[in-house]
Parts: structure tokens; C-alpha cells; sequence
């Protein structure tokens, strides 16, 4: 048998053969990674950056602009 | 499309912190037993192959579905620090360039093919791959989460101290110059392992714990003391190395953050041969700019911080207010005078912005000579007023104490429950049973003072969210405060359901304890 069908058995017979715990384990696991990167990252955590710039060179203009403005921002009291 | 940010909302900083807070302190209550149950299981393997012992082998297993269960309830928590890094710390994000990407593009690789890989084997592999290709596996999953750990912790000791890097005033993002002074930077040696060692000794805390819920019940005796042996010694070993890349910490701390050593000890008023304070009571009256004492009540050892990170006991210690107002005698540049050479650095950044813009390169060259001249101060440029630079000294100072303090106990107990198991003595001492109830407490302990530490290591920093360079203020994204406050209130809730779920999972699994011998065939996840 080759390697590669040997691997295939392998997680094919761990998958069928797992306990009853190692089930719930991995419906944890696809919850959680269902909420993490559809939810989470597409509806709430989108790149702000890549989102609303198209080149590099126009995220590094704006970036810079931000750490300009900051600093110009008297309102912007450091806070602990 | 360029939003100007002449009106940031305060409480966006607050809430963006406060939210990457609760995600890095929920996130870290799986990494640290990851990072060392899996070396306890792979020492009690590797007893299992070389003795041929069943009990060893349903001992390995016992401890191998605690760590699939935290593996499970825990992976891709560390993710959403990476969204928030996009969505909440954009400036930020953009301004550290590959510092971060390179190392956390390392760690996703490696973590993927190695963790993934041998994790597979570890659950799947019993009685279909030989012991010894199972063993290797269990020791290269452990090797692998440890190294995984590396490159992120590398990313934060570069916050904490930016070596090998030169910052590009064209793309607005450090480059870095030399990959080894980023991986062999004292701070980042210092943090990676202090960091996970820290780990082992929680996960070994975690080992007695469960061990001494079985010996309290008197029940799987036999588990339970081999387990407290060998988590007691590995605890204990680590311990050391937590004690030692401790102090090797400090001694940075010292050299690259001192307003933070001096936060950790409440010192405002430094001087040569300072005492280390052993334990305080702070004085809520007292600011930076009042004589109040510092402290209600405290006992501490003279001379004692001087030698710790200097190995002289006479050696001069910079306070809050000498940092915050300078001392000549010792070299120690105030905060308005950075604040001045953060000013002239970002004037500079905005001339030559405007030279480039005028295509004057003769004037832009001489901006940018002098933008980098200043650079190491240019994060001052942020700060309004010196007392700014001042972090909340009692969370700093209490978190540190808490952290030392229950430190001590850990190598207490890690020397009482080893050596009274190995003698054989544990169930028969007078105080068992207390004994065993301090084993159970010591799990919750062992997390507070794992949290306490990043506590000192983040809140010790601030304001800074790279030392120096980068304010959190200026890190932030401007985006809705009430859209972070949203996305808290949901992490909080998913956080929470997580925890309880892990908790309650952990419990019901540890009450049914290991297989029986005969139902001994597999522990796949």
C-alpha cells in the first residue's frame, strides 16, 4: 500500500473508530471555528486597512497621517 | 481615502484595550497546561516504553484526553488577537510591519504541520504505529507547541524592547534589519522562557491538583502518586528556570523599562542601594507629584533591587519621579526632554512628508537625518504631559507581589508533595487531607499568578504599546467606540461559555478518571 493511502486509512479509521468524547471534542472545535472565522473575523473583525485601501503605498500614506494627527491632537490624554 | 483623526474618542483606547485584554487572559488559560502537560505525558511515556507498565500507558492516556479536551475548548482562541490586531490596532499593526509578520507566519506554519501532525498520531496512533514512533510523536507535539510559542513571545519582547529593526519614514513601517538580534535579543531569550516554564509549573500544579482530588477520594492511588512525582520534579525543575529567566527579566526590565521595574516595586524616589520590597501595602493618596509616603504599610530587604540587577548592592536605582524629572549625577534623561526630541523627530516626520511631496530631495535627506536621530524618542511626541509615561503602579506593584509571592509557595509545595510521595508518606501524614485540599487550591493559584505576570509585563509597559516608539493612543484604529464595546460584551459571553464548558467537561472527565484496564483501546480525539 502507498504512503499516501496508509495516511488516508490512518485518519479514516481514527475519525470512525473515536470515542464518544473525541466526538464532542470536535464539535467544540468546529463551533468555535465556525464562530471564530465567520463571525468573528468576517462581520466583526474585518482588516481595517486592507478593507478600505487598495495599494500599500495608500495604507502607508494614511498610517502615516494618523501617527501625525495623534500627535497634533491635544484631546488625546494617554490614559492607564 | 484618508480620515483625518482630530477627535479620538478616549474610551476607544480603554475599550480596544480592554477587550484585547480579556481575549490574551482567556487565551492564556489553555496555552500555559498545553505547553507543559504535554512534556509530563511525554515523560510518562517514555516510563511506559522503557518499563512495558499498562499502568504507565492508562496513566499517559488519563493525562493525554485532559490535554485533547484544553487543546479543543482552546484552540483558535489566540486567532482573535490576530483579528483585533487588523480591526482595533491597525496604526499599530501597519507601524510593526514584519517584525510581527514574519514570526507569527512562522508560527502558523509550524504549529500547522507540527502540532496538527504528531497531535494526529498521539490520539490516533495507539496499537497502529510502534511505542516508539507513538513516543517521538508525543515529544515532537510537545517541541512543537513550545517553539510555536516562541516566535509570538519574540513579537511581544520586541514591544518591550525594538532591537533589529530601522524604521522606513517612506512606508510608515520598521523593516527588520537582522532576523537573529529580533530572536536573540536578551529580552526576547529572557521572556520565551520564563514565559514557558511558567507553564510547566502550572501544568505540573494542575497534575497535583487532579492527583490529589484522586488521593483525597482514595481513589487510582497508584496514578495519582506517580503522577505528583514526576509533575513535582518537573515542577520544581521549571521553577528554577522561572526564579532564574526571572531575574535575567528584571535585569532588563532595568536596563530598557525602568519606569516599569520602578511601578513593579513602588518606588518613586530612587537612590543607590534601594530595597526590594517583600510584600506592601501601597498608599492610595499617593500620585507622582505629592511627598505622601508610598507606602501604608511594608517590610522589605535593604540593598536587595540594587544587587538584584546589578549584582552591587550600592548600585543606583532610577524612581518614578527621577525618571519622570531626570537626574544628571546618573544619566537619566526626563520625560520633557524626550518629549522635546519626540517633537523635533515628528516635526522632522511631517517636513519630510512635505519635502517628498515638493520633490525637494536635498531637504527631505536632511528631515529624515534628523527624524532619525530622534527616532528612539519618537513615541513622545504622544505623550501631553510626563506623568503620562507613568503607569497604574498598584495593579503593576500588586500583580508583581501576588505573582512572587505564590512563586514561593509553588517551590514549597513542589518539595513537600515530591518528596513526601517519593517516601511513600503522603497518605499516611497527619494532614493529608489538608495536604491534598492545598493541591486542589493550588491549580486556581497557579493560574492567578500565571495572569498576574502578563499583567506586570503589559500593564508595566504603558503607555506604551511599543516602548518609546508608539503610544496605545496612537496604535488604535479609529473606528466606533461602541463597536468595540459590542464586540467585548460578545467575547465576554463567548469567553465565558467556553470557560464553563472547559471546566465543566474537565470535572466530569477527571470524576470518571482513567479508563478501566481492560477498556484500555483507545483515547482517540
Amino acid at each position: 500500500m502507498n504512503v499516501f493511502k496508509r495516511v488516508f486509512r490512518f485518519y479514516y479509521e481514527g475519525f470512525r473508530d473515536m470515542p464518544r468524547w473525541g466526538r464532542q471534542m470536535w464539535l467544540i472545535i468546529l463551533v468555535k471555528g465556525f464562530v471564530v472565522f465567520i463571525l468573528v473575523k468576517f462581520i466583526f473583525f474585518p482588516n481595517h486597512l486592507k478593507k478600505n485601501f487598495d495599494t500599500d503605498q495608500q495604507r502607508s500614506e494614511y498610517v502615516i497621517d494618523q501617527l501625525i494627527k495623534t500627535s497634533q491632537n491635544d484631546t488625546t490624554t494617554v490614559k492607564h | 481615502m484618508t480620515q483625518l483623526l482630530l477627535n479620538i474618542d478616549p474610551s476607544l483606547v480603554d475599550w480596544s484595550r480592554a477587550q484585547f485584554a480579556l481575549t490574551a487572559m482567556f487565551h492564556w488559560i489553555f496555552v500555559p497546561i498545553t505547553l507543559g502537560i504535554l512534556f509530563i505525558i511525554a515523560i510518562m511515556e517514555t516510563i511506559y516504553v522503557k518499563t512495558g507498565d499498562p499502568e504507565w500507558k492508562r496513566t499517559t492516556k488519563f493525562w493525554m484526553k485532559l490535554f485533547g479536551i484544553n487543546f479543543a475548548v482552546g484552540v483558535a482562541t489566540g486567532l482573535i488577537l490576530e483579528f483585533e490586531f487588523g480591526t482595533n490596532w491597525s496604526n499599530y499593526s501597519w507601524f510593526v510591519g514584519d517584525i510581527f509578520g514574519a514570526p507569527l507566519a512562522i508560527e502558523g506554519i509550524m504549529a500547522f504541520f507540527m502540532e496538527s501532525t504528531f497531535i494526529a498520531v498521539m490520539f490516533f496512533g495507539w496499537n497502529k504505529v510502534s511505542k516508539k514512533f507513538h513516543l517521538a510523536s508525543t515529544w515532537l507535539t510537545a517541541l512543537g507547541a513550545n517553539i510555536s510559542a516562541l516566535w509570538i513571545l519574540v513579537a511581544n519582547a520586541w514591544m518591550q524592547y525594538p532591537a533589529g529593526m530601522e524604521f522606513n519614514a517612506e512606508t510608515a513601517r520598521n523593516e527588520m534589519v537582522n532576523f537573529w538580534d529580533v530572536l536573540f535579543s536578551p529580552v526576547a531569550i529572557n521572556k520565551f522562557l520564563h514565559t514557558v516554564t511558567s507553564g510547566y509549573v502550572l501544568a505540573a500544579l494542575f497534575v497535583i491538583g487532579v492527583s490529589s482530588y484522586f488521593l483525597l477520594r482514595k481513589r487510582e492511588v497508584l496514578m495519582a502518586k506517580r503522577s505528583i512525582i514526576i509533575s513535582s520534579v518537573f515542577g520544581f525543575l521549571a521553577i528554577l528556570s522561572v526564579i532564574f529567566t526571572g531575574h535575567g527579566s528584571a535585569v532588563e526590565v532595568a536596563k530598557h523599562q525602568p519606569m516599569k521595574l520602578a511601578a513593579m516595586e513602588g518606588l518613586y524616589k530612587g537612590g543607590e542601594g534601594v530595597e526590594l520590597i517583600g510584600f506592601g501595602i501601597l498608599n492610595p493618596e499617593k500620585t507622582a507629584d505629592n511627598d505622601v509616603d508610598p507606602f501604608v504599610f511594608k517590610f522589605g530587604f535593604k540593598g536587595m533591587l540594587s544587587y538584584l540587577i546589578s549584582f552591587d548592592s550600592k548600585s543606583y536605582v532610577p524612581g518614578i519621579n527621577d525618571l519622570l524629572k531626570g537626574d544628571e549625577n546618573h544619566n537619566v534623561i526626563s520625560v520633557e526632554q524626550r518629549m522635546e526630541k519626540g517633537d523635533i523627530a515628528m516635526n522632522a516626520l511631517i517636513a519630510y512628508k512635505e519635502a517628498k511631496a515638493s520633490e525637494n530631495a536635498e531637504e527631505a535627506a536632511v528631515q529624515l537625518a534628523i527624524f532619525k536621530e530622534n527616532f528612539s524618542h519618537f513615541g513622545y511626541s504622544y505623550v501631553d504631559k510626563p506623568v503620562d509615561v507613568v503607569p497604574n503602579v498598584p495593579m503593576v506593584f500588586y500583580s508583581f507581589h501576588i505573582m512572587v509571592i505564590l512563586g514561593t509557595l509553588f517551590v514549597l509545595m513542589f518539595i513537600i508533595f515530591g518528596w513526601m510521595t517519593m517516601k511513600n508518606k503522603i497518605d499516611k501524614f497527619k494532614f493529608s487531607k489538608l495536604l491534598y485540599y492545598l493541591g486542589i487550591l493550588g491549580i486556581p493559584l497557579a493560574f492567578i499568578a500565571s495572569e498576574a505576570g502578563w499583567i506586570v509585563a503589559e500593564v508595566g509597559r504603558q503607555p506604551w504599546v511599543i516602548q518609546d516608539l508608539m503610544t496605545t493612543t496612537a496604535g488604535v484604529t479609529n473606528i466606533s467606540s461602541s463597536s468595540v464595546q459590542l464586540t467585548f460584551w460578545i467575547f465576554a459571553f463567548i469567553f465565558t461559555g467556553l470557560l464553563i464548558t472547559e471546566v465543566s467537561i474537565m470535572i466530569r472527565f477527571i470524576k470518571a478518571g482513567p479508563a478501566k484496564p481492560e477498556n484500555d483501546g483507545g483515547t482517540e480525539l
